[in-house]
């Protein structure tokens, strides 16, 4: 239990520097640790304490498994997080060249 | 079985074509790569129809593509049934329509191949949240579709562009990963990610405290997806910023997709709705129908306008799914066919007014139609669709959700509508006097009407405006109630699934 809450911890901290921060990259860094905090939930949600693979071999006796669909999913997830990441990154960079400053008060035009 | 085998075709064909385009764009003539992207638009038009002729002439109702031969609790499947065929056809036809019109439009931009990659990957997203029977996968699709939406917002790569696609990207990112926890509670809750093996387990596990939390991380994601109102920030910043050919694209069928579909699909079919998830969607339905079109009366730029009352449109298709009564479905999803042909048509008016006289700006612009007659009629029919005159298309599709509210006693939510309603009108109206008539402004004296491509393609959407009601008649009938079908029996979805893999 103490694990899932502290998942809920990463995740406070990920929206603090998603709607408190003014420069981009810690924005951005702040996104990252949001997602890193539901990956790390999905893996818990599988894992058993001293689990093992669940590879049947003959004449082995499992008692604890590991899920592993949720190991899968997660790589996945990670693969897209880094998509998305490459992406804000590139935008953060040509905003920068623009405007010359990282900070969101000062580069902005649009509202609503 | 091997009628399903047409269903991964609309995953592969865009697929292929975004790879090869990307791969050999630069050593082709641009000719080359216009007509081999509306070939492949062509065929995944050609192949949205032909299954659901299929679907009706078989008589089964759904088809089942099971990927690399395993039965679905453990392989992922593929999905194809009236609700899937419906947007589909949907998807298909806009992006073949909005393709025609990037012939021509796609002009005054340098990077031609990798504008035709970026749409084919969103078409791959589109298509392939469409058609999947498998809740993770559909998250992949979604991701695939947001991401290429993000880098086609920022084409333009003016410092507005930069700026309106990060924001939408950062929101975006936002409503994924609450998909996303929604997703891995649910697979805590019941080991299976297939969508059709999810809906019974949740059947019979009954009176759980999770399922209402996931229902409404549901409702934030793609809430967020479709813009709704108290998480719509992202989209008059977003849509007006793209190249108006994706702009189109965006307001006319991205949101419906990402959004609307996807959550009547998981909250209809797998989670089972109950009535206070549906007293939510009615009350953010009516919130941004009404709240949004007041935002949208009040603005100058022509595609912030349209925007906004974007907003508002999708506000009037979540009221009436979550009314959750057969008319009000039936009505939603009528209200969405029409207003992706609306919509789009409005973006792409609003494009070759820019491409022709280089302003977005509706205080600018006026007596438009002397020199621009297709735009400015194609326009008028829009609007006065999209306000609810009577013979044309919108007046049904909103006459329906109106109705749908009295039948279930809503009469508060019947009078938000009507008066919804009566300001689009009043907003159209004012957009209409200050483009199109009064006098011609001096400084246009210079303008010629948009090339054919263009006019091609708005005529035909204008058309299918005018002509949108006919879908009410009882011989087309089916293309509307197979769909609202499929919603409406709920878990049962999961029946047939297993039915028709056997």
């Amino acid at each position: 239990m103490s694990t899932y809450l502290l998942c809920l911890v990463l995740f406070c901290i990920g929206l603090y520097g998603l709607l408190r921060k003014r420069n981009l990259v810690k924005i951005i860094v702040g996104l990252a640790i949001m997602g890193y905090s539901v990956n790390l939930f999905f893996v818990l949600l599988g894992y058993r304490l001293h689990g093992r693979a669940p590879i049947d071999a003959p004449d082995q006796v499992i008692e604890n498994m590991v899920d592993p669909l949720p190991q899968a999913v997660v790589l996945t997830s990670i693969v897209i997080g880094l998509g998305v990441m490459a992406l804000l990154i590139s935008l953060a960079i040509r905003i920068y060249e623009k405007h010359g400053t990282l900070d969101i008060t000062k580069i902005r035009k649009l509202k609503g | 079985m091997l009628k399903a085998n047409i269903i991964p075709l609309f995953v592969i064909i865009p697929l292929l074509s975004a790879f090869l385009i990307s791969l050999l764009g630069k050593y082709l003539k641009r000719q080359f790569i216009y007509v081999f992207s509306n070939i492949s638009c062509f065929l995944l038009l050609y192949f949205s129809f032909y299954g659901l002729n299929m679907l009706r002439s078989c008589g089964s109702n759904i088809f089942v593509y099971k990927i690399g031969g395993w039965a679905p609790p453990f392989g992922i499947c593929l999905v194809f049934d009236g609700l899937a065929g419906f947007m589909l056809v949907i998807v298909n036809l806009i992006a073949f329509i909005v393709n025609i019109y990037s012939l021509n439009y796609i002009e005054k931009y340098t990077d031609k191949p990798k504008f035709f990659t970026l749409v084919f990957l969103m078409l791959t997203g589109m298509n392939g949240l469409i058609v999947t029977g498998d809740l993770f996968n559909l998250y992949i699709f979604l991701e695939v579709a947001s991401l290429s939406s993000y880098a086609l917002v920022a084409f333009g790569t003016d410092s507005e562009d930069l700026e309106a696609s990060f924001k939408y990207a950062i929101m975006g990112s936002l409503a994924s990963i609450f998909v996303f926890l929604g997703i891995a509670i649910l697979y805590g809750f019941t080991s299976t990610l297939n969508m059709a093996d999810m809906a019974m387990i949740i059947a019979e596990k009954t009176g759980s405290r999770i399922i209402p939390f996931v229902s409404v991380l549901f409702i934030v994601g793609f809430g967020t997806k479709a813009a709704l109102m108290p998480v719509h920030a992202w989209l008059p910043d977003a849509h007006p910023a793209a190249p108006a050919s994706i702009s189109a694209m965006l307001s006319g069928v991205l949101i419906k997709t990402l959004g609307i579909y996807a959550l009547a699909r998981i909250l209809f079919n797998v989670i089972g709705i109950s009535s206070a998830i549906s007293s939510i969607l009615v009350f953010l339905g009516a919130l941004s129908l009404s709240v949004a079109v007041l935002l949208a009366f009040a603005q100058t730029d022509l595609k912030r306008l349209l925007a906004y009352s974007s907003i508002s449109q999708v506000g009037y298709i979540i009221l009436g799914i979550g009314l959750a009564t057969p008319l009000g479905i039936l009505g939603a999803l009528f209200h969405l066919f029409n207003h992706s042909a609306i919509k789009s048509l409005l973006f792409l008016n609003a494009g070759a007014i820019d491409y022709a006289a280089g302003t977005r700006d509706l205080r600018e612009m006026s007596g438009l139609k002397e020199k621009m007659p297709v735009t400015a009629n194609t326009s008028l029919a829009a609007s006065l669709s999209v306000a609810g005159i009577p013979p044309f298309a919108g007046f049904f599709s909103k006459l329906i959700i109106i109705f749908a509210c009295i039948e279930k006693g809503y009469i508060g939510y019947a009078f938000i509508a009507v008066i919804g309603s009566i300001l689009t009108l009043a907003t159209f109206m004012k957009m209409q006097k200050l483009a199109f008539f009064g006098k011609l402004n001096e400084k246009y004296n210079y303008l010629k009407e948009v090339p054919l491509a263009m006019k091609l393609s708005m005529v035909v959407l204008a058309v299918i405006c005018v002509c949108g009601g006919l879908l009410l008649l009882p011989r087309w009938n089916f293309f509307l109630s197979d769909a609202a079908n499929v919603l409406l029996e709920g878990s049962h979805y999961a029946v047939k699934v297993f039915e028709a893999v056997k």
